[in-house]
């Protein structure tokens, strides 16, 4: 298929673009087959460069002959395009409508942008699972890596490669696999080196209502657990879900069957709850004329913090579990793609420093969420303006983001990276010139070929140019486990992303920039002194033997 | 003494609500202005509570492992005690009961407590403020206001001080009229000169007009006001009550300004909430903050039910509007409530901080604290019940007025020279009565104290230890620092102040402050340039001209990595 057939009209001038906070712009507006984009041919105002794949949905209204469209984008940006004349104005409407809603995979912008920049480090290949292999092998040999999923016919949503305990064989795995939602059985999620304990995660069991058992999942998960020693199973779900789920053929770990492990339900929300709420947070925060007491019900109402506050609950608990406890754990919710990689990864970032540096916090991503099969496409497809029916979309991924953001904020010292590469990956998990978040499993990613075809988001961030954009000047590594506060009044809103486009940043970015002129000075202070130190031993050392008498 | 049933209790446990495991065994010691608790570990740590301080005793049931005890603070520190014996704990909740309810002045903490100042010192340390320093600073034209000796021996208005700028035009007879014609003689005086638009903020009571009553005299006051802003011809009046409030006072011969009789006049209502529901609210508020394991729902509706971040909203909106029609429009504002001393403080100081740049550094807040509050009648003894009072008459005026500028400092983080801490710590003392300078309501009653003589101030004491309070991100010349600050009012911009009331649980306390991290940095950037500068003298003695080669940063960068990977 051709953009141009749907482009009706690729150019109009005489746009005024609107949008809050910033100077409005008079331009021409073009229309590509990715993009739309406003320029006013003067040097001093911004242009406007939209990635179609950004907008979530559309508005018109006419008055008169001019009409406006109002563009809602998935990063959560509304702007408002006066364009004169009718028939241009409904042209660029449906345009844009078309452009914003392409089906095909192959047909997005990552398969067309050629980046600008020299590739020196291809992303693709940063974060291979032998690599981590490799790192877990250092540690302990009680594990391997294996092929079982190497055609994905066992699991479509896992990686070909999979950490599993060492005693367990293939065929046990295949078994295992038939006993969990999605063929999704137990693997290591986190190998805690302190301890030696581990977290794994998987899908529910499938254990219906006649209460069906398989001795290799209770095999399989046993073997990670030291002679005499407890673990945990965390179901991310309440206990009355968790029974509802058995009619469907799904279920949980009976204690009869599972006798070495202590179940504990928690009651992190499911997609389509979880979009309807950012939904309606989205609402109230771009609400300017809300009363104090209406902006605190609608947040409230949204339950948005409540999410936030369950999910960083449930993760805690599964560190306390392994970090003070001293406990294996197993999380799984129902499939097992969703509040349980939320659980599984924000546990890491608590308990392992090397998940709070920028190479760990990718790693995470691309090991916890990219390889684990969260997918991605079908929930990042619509964001908080969505008003179709839902389908798949849920914010899962913004919520672990807002998460992290919660600890960093607590911990501001004890992460490399800072606010900016949270927004940045919101932005590209809904939008992106880059593959990395293109399909929904390692499976599909190969068939879309993407490696070949398009490039890594990790190429990009990881060049050094880019990376000084992410990096925290208050960093000072802290190897310790960081344990975040639940409490109410410690979770606030992510101001960054949700009123991000509702006021104007820049005071705040005048501090940022404060904070970094002192870190900088405090450096460059610190070089100078210690190469005067260096030039006064030396000289002292070339004169003590003339002063010793 | 006579107050003290016992004056010691040993393996008393302090527990910590969220975190049983942090708890700490110790003996409690009561004396007669502290409560003291000295951990039994090797640390021996102690904790401090000031009699002054406590807000209420409350004891639960005694259960098998003893008698809880909760000592609330009035600066929202919550501690929680557990006394093995039950007789114990009833006579420390008696003890602690009386004394933290003195009934005279004369038992306050300020007159027992000595810093080892020498009289002198004393005497100076008082003169560290001074206000008629701060008018001077305004740039106040002397040919349009001076002082006035109306209110010598506070003959006119008792809750006023005795100096008075009014402007020049008033004739004596007007002035005394206009206070007659002005609740308890508080009449239409000078609080702040806009030098940029020459326009000012004059504050009051309100008016005794009831439904008809009018004073040619409290007319001639206001136009007088009006005049001294010569290039404008008109003038506000802020009215800092709801209308509906403003309206019933009339029935009692009171009121607002009927604007036909008062020429070129603008009457604008803002509608801050009377003493008596902030009052409510802050309870609220607090309750919010001491709920046992709260969902984020039962957080964020008691929040919204407290009503408070909309009378902060609401104080912070009148600042926003005299500021703007004295620095924008260049049009003087007389600002009052009912009596002018709670509504009308909090409107012009904030106002103050939003125009001058000036009140927003360490000396500034105090300097304005002084006048705008201390000096015009703002009644601490009352309001922070330093006494055993009427509860009626308590009400945390200062507080939201120190929320205000926090909420300011949110928004415009590198605008203010102090820190958050300051701000607690003000708060603090406004209430702990250990510093004579909050002591009584108004000047008449201080200087009837004698607590220059008998007490000691705050102000130099917390000059003294401005390191601490000192915002790493204040530069004085940083675009922030200048000028009018405009923020915004939307209602997502007010937050809960966890620094202050997130304080009844410790586990709950923020784990890392970049301001502290940063202050330790500056403050290490401070000595490695004084090192610098040393080293340098003796490089250039010996050997000028070779202070740095080209190589030397790389290496010391190669230096610092190695450092890290070991």
């Amino acid at each position: 298929m051709e953009f141009a057939e749907l482009i009706k009209t690729p150019r109009v001038d005489g746009v005024v673009l609107h949008r809050p906070f910033m100077p409005t712009v008079e331009g021409t507006l073009c229309l590509t087959g990715h993009h739309l984009i406003l320029s006013s041919r003067q040097d001093t105002t911004e242009e406007l460069w939209l990635l179609h794949a950004n907008i979530d949905s559309t508005e018109k209204r006419f008055v008169g002959s001019l009409g406006t469209i109002i563009v809602k984008c998935k990063d959560l940006r509304v702007i408002q395009l006066d364009i004169p004349g009718m028939e241009e104005c409904l042209n660029i409407a449906s345009s844009i409508e078309a452009l914003s809603t392409l089906d095909s995979v192959s047909l997005m912008y990552p398969f067309f942008y050629r980046p600008l920049f020299e590739v020196i480090e291809d992303g693709w290949q940063s974060f291979v699972p032998e690599e981590s292999f490799k790192d877990l092998e250092s540690m302990t040999d009680e594990w391997r890596l294996s092929e079982v999923n190497k055609d994905f016919s066992l699991c479509p949503s896992y990686p070909s490669l999979l950490t599993v305990p060492k005693d367990i064989d293939d065929e046990s795995l295949c078994k295992a696999a038939s006993f969990r939602h999605g063929g999704r059985f137990p693997v290591l999620s986190y190998y805690h080196k302190k301890n030696a304990m581990v977290m794994m995660r998987a899908a529910q069991p499938l254990t219906g209502t006649n209460g069906r058992r398989c001795k290799e999942d209770e095999k399989l998960i046993n073997a990670t657990l030291c002679a005499g020693k407890r673990g945990y199973i965390i179901d991310t779900r309440t206990i009355a879900v968790a029974q509802q789920a058995k009619a469907r053929g799904g279920g949980f770990e009976q204690e009869a069957n599972y006798p070495q492990w202590r179940r504990i339900h928690k009651a992190i929300e499911r997609s389509n709850v979880l979009q309807d709420s950012l939904i309606k947070l989205v609402e109230a925060c771009n609400d300017q004329s809300h009363s104090m007491d209406r902006w605190l019900s609608k947040l409230e109402a949204s339950n948005w913090q409540s999410n936030v506050k369950e999910i960083l609950t449930t993760a805690c608990l599964a560190a306390q579990c392994i970090d003070r406890e001293g406990a294996s754990v197993l999380v799984h919710g129902t499939e097992g793609t969703d509040s349980t990689l939320q659980v599984t990864s924000l546990a890491q970032i608590i308990l392992d420093p090397a998940c709070r540096t920028i190479r760990g916090f990718e790693a995470l991503i691309e090991r916890e969420w990219l390889q684990a099969g969260h997918p991605f496409q079908q929930r990042c497809a619509q964001s908080a303006y969505s008003n179709g029916k839902p389908r798949s979309e849920a914010p899962v991924f913004l919520l672990f983001l807002d998460c992290v953001w919660q600890i960093l904020r607590q911990f501001p010292c004890s992460f490399q990276f800072n606010e900016n590469l949270l927004i940045m990956l919101f932005e590209h998990a809904y939008a992106s010139q880059f593959g990395t978040f293109l399909g929904n499993c390692v499976a599909e990613r190969g068939k879309l070929q993407l490696s070949q075809k398009t490039v890594s988001l990790w190429s990009w961030v990881n060049r050094p140019q880019e990376l000084e954009r992410f990096l925290n000047p208050l960093y000072e590594p802290n190897n310790l486990v960081i344990w975040p506060s639940v409490a109410p009044q410690s979770l606030l809103l992510w101001e960054g992303v949700f009123l991000r486009w509702n006021r104007s940043t820049k005071c705040l970015d005048e501090a940022y920039q404060e904070m970094v002129h002192i870190i900088e000075y405090n450096k460059e202070l610190q070089n100078k002194v210690n190469s005067l130190r260096r030039q006064l031993a030396q000289l002292e050392t070339e004169d003590s033997p003339l002063q010793t008498p | 003494m006579e107050h003290i049933r016992t004056p010691k209790v040993e393996n008393v446990r302090m527990t910590d609500r969220l975190t049983p495991r942090k708890s700490t065994v110790g003996t409690l010691y009561l004396s007669s202005t502290h409560t003291i608790f000295v951990e039994n570990s090797e640390a021996r740590k102690e904790i401090w509570v000031l009699h002054s301080l406590v807000y209420n005793v409350e004891r639960l049931p005694t259960n098998p492992s003893g008698s809880p005890l909760i000592i609330r603070c009035k600066n929202f520190l919550v501690y929680r005690l557990l006394i093995p014996q039950e007789k114990d704990c009833l006579d420390v909740l008696a003890s602690l009961t009386r004394l933290s309810r003195p009934e005279r002045y004369g038992e306050l903490f300020c007159f027992s407590f000595n810093p080892n100042l020498d009289k002198e010192l004393r005497e100076k340390a008082w003169g560290f403020i001074d206000l008629k320093a701060e008018f001077n600073r305004m740039g106040i034209p002397s040919n349009l206001w001076h002082v006035t000796a109306a209110n010598h021996e506070y003959r006119l208005c008792d809750t006023y001080p005795s100096e008075l700028f009014v402007p020049k035009s008033a004739s004596p007879a007007v002035i005394v009229g206009s206070a007659k014609f002005r609740s308890r003689g508080r009449l239409p005086i000078l609080s702040y000169f806009h030098r940029d638009t020459s326009a000012s903020i004059c504050r009051s009571s309100q008016p005794l007009s009831g439904f008809s009553a009018r004073s040619s005299d409290d007319e001639q006051m206001l136009q007088a006001i009006m005049k001294s802003n010569p290039v404008s011809e008109l003038m506000y009046v802020v009215d800092t009550r709801p209308k509906l409030n403003a309206m019933a006072n009339r029935a009692a011969g009171k009121g607002y300004e009927i604007e036909d009789h008062y020429t070129n006049t603008k009457l604008q209502f803002i509608g801050i909430e009377n003493i008596h529901v902030m009052r409510n609210s802050q309870q609220k508020l607090i309750d919010v903050g001491e709920l046992v394991a709260p969902s984020m729902s039962d957080f964020l509706w008691g929040l919204e039910n407290s009503g408070w971040l909309k009378h902060i909203k609401a104080v912070l909106d009148a600042g926003i509007f005299i500021a703007k029609a004295v620095a924008e429009d260049g049009v003087s504002v007389l600002v009052h409530c009912s009596d002018g001393w709670d509504r009308t403080a909090q409107a012009c100081s904030v106002a103050s901080v939003l125009l001058d740049p000036y009140y927003r550094t360490i000396k500034g807040l105090m300097v304005l604290i002084e006048k705008d509050w201390v000096s015009f009648g703002h009644k601490f003894s009352h309001r922070y019940a330093h006494l055993d009072g009427d509860p009626k008459e308590v009400s945390p005026v200062m507080d939201q007025f120190l929320e205000c500028v926090w909420q300011l400092m949110q928004q415009f983080p590198c605008a203010f020279e102090f820190n958050e801490r300051f701000l607690i710590q003000l708060h603090t003392h406004i209430y702990s009565c250990q510093y004579g300078n909050f002591i009584g309501n108004c000047q008449k009653e201080r200087r009837d104290l004698r607590l220059q003589e008998r007490t000691h101030s705050l102000w130099p004491h917390l000059w003294e230890n401005r390191a601490e309070y000192t915002n790493p991100l204040y530069r004085t010349d940083h675009s922030q620092t200048q000028g009018v600050l405009k923020p915004l009012t939307t209602a997502y911009c007010f937050k809960f102040w966890k620094g202050m009331y997130g304080r009844a649980e410790k586990s709950v306390a923020s784990h890392q402050s970049p301001a502290d991290c940063l202050n330790v940095v500056r403050e290490e950037s401070q000595q490695l340039e004084e090192e610098l500068s040393t080293h340098q003298e003796v490089p250039r003695e010996t050997d000028a001209g070779q202070e740095t080669c080209p190589t030397e940063g790389e290496e010391n960068f190669r230096g610092e990595e190695d450092q890290q990977a070991v």
